[in-house]
């Protein structure tokens, strides 16, 4: 990896358990900061549980255990001092479907930022119209803000929660392939805000398209049974890997 | 170190919040150790001696609503049979000084309202005589010399009088009679419509009888018990020709009526929760639906069935109205199903109201009611952790 | 091969057909009965349920009149019974749901308790009442504020009473409608910093608020027709006026109909009292039955 960049999250000897059943590896690998890092592999290999480890998500399921360290910003989150909750607040996270809550549009934008403290009314506005049109979604919906966010089609929807994550300002976005639930146009769409956003924010995309990988990451993870075969540059990746089911998986010989 | 993730300020609300909650949901453990405890405590005063008698509390009354007239019921707690109307309800047969009076008044404590027909009534000569003699000649002379063990499980049920008899045995006999009616009537009633629901009949069909069989459950046991009283006991005297309008055999089929639906909704819950794949193999291999709804289907939901009925026990043994308005009421040791039975809940549900507050037979009536608790208890116990996972074991394999 | 006749023999293709038909009579027996029981009150007491029926005091030892009292106390008792008992079964289900590991003993526990109480007879709960309620709270509030009213059977000590019978109710219904709640939902509050009080407060209870209703329906439905826990705990034979305060005695139309039919000094003269008594008490547990299925069924589809 280029010396020049700063990592923004480093995992060491990172394993992962779901009860008995141990889901990685001995994860090492350093992501760099305000650039697209794609997640690729095979369905079940443990790339959307390295990705939830991040924020603690997996915290949430009952029974499972981590060992090893994962820092973010230097800190590892798994820290008896770190708050998940302020973890999270810096770490913003896409899931694979569109969650938007059923509230409106507006009320989606303003969840996340209302909930620790108090702001006036010109500054909601302000930080609902920002985050829309970052997300490209403004001129769409500026005009049913007050409408319920159920009624935008699933790629608005996607986008709106997109949106609702960089509302509270982050500095890590994490994606849980966010687009595997969405027609071309929209991962069109979606896609070319990941190019946007990548100047601000540090981003991991987990996908188990590999041409989406190609388009939009810089740097590609190959996951494999719970192990990080191999991580590189994407274009590395792409053409010249250095392991041999990594080019078998590019190539298509099988996952 | 700078950790950026350190917590500003610890969310002490937060905390509370949670803790608050978890607190209340102990509430309902807590709840079940307090029914125990202060059911227990109240029988307590048996074993204890005399002691509490002298309490203050001691000559206060429950209520006195049964016995006396409106104008009366803002008056003090005291009980007082010698100051009531004769006419309200039946007082000579319960009032404590009525035991000279002959062996009919004492011997049955509830409900000899001449004016009021549908209960058994022991001055129109109804008692068989052998239980009759039994008590009059027996008991008495004896009476002084039990001790609460050997009255307690003697067989005469005659809590007011000279000597007071708190034999229980009656009351089992009376409360097995009419459970085990009601089960006979109503497992097979719940289990087979709970069959038909799951797996013959058409969705539409279905989308009626559910939900109509779960508005049973929500009849309220009065209304039941009513309904028993004018009605059922009607018909079962002109189709039987039984000499006593209520009897066992119609407060059977009454407690039938709160059993059906409990049996009916897990049975069903259970056979519905069989894995539908079963279904298809078994049909796979060319047997027919009914073959496969009997021979497959329910024996693998045989342990939620099973639940199914003995909650529809518990459900049985434990209800109160249905028993007293329907069953007669007469705490006779006998088995025939045609006479008048007394039910343990129904003893409670009746006595209790005029009974004085710390006297033994309170503590008595308190007891029988550590006994059903004990026993709705043991059921649960049964159907949780036996039951249950025996299903578990069958389907998942764990 | 042919498939179109059935190769079972006939014996057995009778005993399937028996199979089959005698789930069907058992079904159609049980519905049977229901509407036969509902048919009987409808022709005797129909013509009884009048304006004058619900709005009067009784009158002449209850053989006059109508029932007035008895429709309000029980109304009464289950609005203080709602108040009391809901937000413990909403705070168990959300423990239940939201807190609980569940495999720990804590939570098993609970889950336990909540069947087992399910399970006591409703006379247990009454004896409950009377030694807990009325004899240690009462009469230890009496003892500590010099009051005297507390130590006596009153609408609160039934509703509270009342509130621990339908418990389970409350509980089962609510952390149904609260496992409803996509799981993806949570996760998406919590990714975006909210804490678990602050999801469960914005987004699982909006999203439960039915469910909640069906759990307080149901509760209201029980309670309104539970005689037998509240024979000794408050209710009332007969009252001139309706209770001006918690710690009053009440009428109450379950116990009501109980008295008419049972205690009556004359039965027969006021058996049309009794079942427009009766179609009185079986509408209200009837409709507020009909609203919580049918608000559950159109839940389960979404």
């Amino acid at each position: 990896m280029a010396k020049d960049l700063q990592t923004k999250i480093a995992a060491h000897d990172f394993n992962f358990f779901y009860g008995q059943k141990q889901a990685l590896f001995d994860i090492n690998l350093s992501i760099p900061e305000r650039k697209v890092t794609a997640f690729i592999g095979p369905s079940g290999c443990g790339k959307s549980t390295f990705l939830r480890s991040i924020n603690r998500m997996n915290d949430l399921i009952e029974g499972t255990r981590i060992d090893g360290n994962m820092i973010v910003d230097g800190v590892n989150v798994y820290d008896k001092e770190v708050d998940v909750v302020t973890l999270r607040r810096r770490i913003g996270m896409v899931f694979q479907k569109s969650i938007p809550f059923p509230k409106s549009i507006y009320e989606n934008i303003t969840y996340g930022l209302t909930l620790n403290e108090s702001r006036t009314k010109a500054e909601l506005d302000e930080i609902v119209e920002s985050s829309l049109r970052r997300s490209a979604l403004w001129d769409e919906v500026k005009d049913r803000l007050n409408h319920s966010a159920l009624g935008m089609s699933g790629g608005q929807q996607q986008r709106l929660c997109i949106a609702r994550a960089i509302a509270i300002n982050p500095e890590i976005l994490l994606m849980d392939e966010p687009c595997s639930a969405l027609d071309p146009i929209s991962t069109a769409k979606v896609e070319e805000l990941i190019e946007e956003l990548k100047d601000t924010y540090t981003i991991v995309l987990v996908t188990h398209n590999m041409q989406q990988a190609g388009r939009v990451s810089d740097y590609t993870g190959f996951f494999l049974m719970g192990s990080l075969i191999e991580f590189d540059r994407t274009r590395t990746i792409f053409t010249s890997p250095s392991k041999k089911e990594t080019e078998d998986y590019i190539t298509g010989r099988f996952g | 170190m700078n950790n950026p993730f350190r917590t500003t300020r610890r969310n002490i609300g937060e905390l509370i919040a949670e803790w608050s909650i978890r607190a209340v949901a102990s509430l309902s453990i807590i709840v079940i150790f307090l029914i125990f405890v202060f059911v227990f405590r109240e029988a307590s005063t048996l074993f204890l001696g005399d002691s509490d008698e002298a309490t203050p509390q001691s000559t206060q009354v429950a209520q006195t609503d049964s016995t006396s007239q409106t104008t009366s019921s803002s008056e003090p707690d005291v009980y007082n049979p010698e100051a009531e109307e004769p006419e309200v309800y039946n007082p000579e047969a319960e009032a404590p000084s009525s035991g000279e009076e002959g062996a009919p008044g004492e011997f049955i404590y509830i409900a000899a309202n001449p004016a009021y027909p549908h209960i058994y009534n022991p001055s129109t000569g109804l008692i068989p005589p052998d239980i009759d003699a039994a008590s009059t000649e027996e008991d008495v002379v004896l009476g002084d010399t039990l001790s609460f063990t050997e009255n307690f499980f003697s067989s005469t049920w005659q809590p007011v009088g000279e000597v007071p008899k708190f034999g229980i045995v009656p009351l089992l006999i009376g409360t097995a009679k009419t459970t085990l009616i009601a089960i006979l009537i109503g497992a097979p009633l719940g289990i087979l419509a709970a069959l038909f629901v799951a797996f013959f009949a058409k969705p539409w069909i279905r989308e009626i009888v559910k939900p109509g069989i779960e508005l049973l459950a929500g009849f309220p046991s009065v209304v039941i018990g009513f309904f028993c009283l004018v009605s059922v006991a009607s018909w079962v005297q002109d189709i039987t020709g039984v000499p006593y309008r209520l009897n066992a055999i119609v407060g059977g089929i009454g407690l039938s009526l709160a059993v059906i639906p409990i049996v009916f909704s897990i049975a069903e819950d259970a056979l519905s929760a069989v894995p539908k794949t079963l279904r298809e193999a078994s049909l796979a291999l060319g047997s027919t639906e009914w073959q496969t709804a009997y021979r497959v289907m329910l024996p693998a939901a045989a342990p939620g069935v099973f639940a199914a009925v003995l909650l529809g026990i518990g459900r049985a043994f434990g209800e109160t109205m249905i028993a007293i308005m329907a069953t007669g009421n007469a705490p006779l040791s006998t088995f025939s199903p045609f006479e008048p039975a007394r039910t343990v809940a129904a003893t409670i549900g009746s006595e209790m109201g005029e009974v004085v507050w710390g006297s033994e037979h309170y503590g008595v009536l308190f007891l029988l009611g550590v006994l059903l608790f004990v026993f709705s208890f043991g059921l649960n116990a049964i159907t949780e952790l036996y039951v249950k996972t025996r299903f578990i074991k069958r389907f998942q394999g764990k | 091969m042919q498939f179109s006749a059935s190769t079972l023999p006939l014996p057995k293709r009778l005993l399937g057909f028996f199979a089959v038909l005698i789930a069907l009579t058992a079904a159609v027996a049980v519905v049977g009965i229901i509407l036969g029981m509902v048919g009987n009150f409808l022709a005797n007491g129909g013509t009884h349920v009048t304006w004058e029926f619900l709005t009067e005091f009784p009158r002449n030892s209850n053989t006059e009149g109508g029932i007035w009292p008895a429709l309000a106390g029980t109304t009464l008792l289950v609005m203080l019974m709602t108040l009391l008992g809901v937000p413990v079964g909403t705070a168990t289900a959300i423990y239940l749901t939201e807190f609980a590991k569940q495999d720990s003993w804590f939570a098993r526990s609970v889950r336990f308790a909540v069947n087992t109480l399910a399970g006591v007879p409703s006379i247990v709960f009454g004896l409950f009442g009377v030694g807990f309620f009325i004899q240690f709270m009462g009469g230890n509030i009496d003892a500590a504020f010099g009051t005297s009213s507390f130590g006596d059977g009153s609408l609160l000590w039934s509703s509270a009473t009342l509130a621990v019978l339908t418990l389970p109710v409350v509980i089962v219904s609510v952390e149904e409608a609260l496992r409803a709640v996509p799981r993806d939902l949570r996760e998406a509050s919590l990714a975006l910093g909210a804490t678990r009080m602050q999801t469960i407060i914005k987004v699982v209870l909006p999203n439960s608020v039915t469910g909640i209703l069906t759990g307080s329906i149901l509760a209201v439905g029980r309670g309104a027709g539970e005689v037998a826990a509240i024979l000794f705990v408050g209710v009332t034979y007969s009252s001139e006026v309706l209770p001006s305060a918690v710690t009053e005695k009440f009428m109450h139309l379950g116990y009501h109909l109980f008295v008419l039919s049972t205690q009556s000094p004359d039965v027969e003269k006021t058996l049309p009292l009794q079942f427009a008594t009766t179609l009185v008490l079986l509408g209200l547990t009837f409709l507020l039955n009909l609203t919580a299925i049918l608000i559950r069924s159109r839940l389960r589809k979404r």
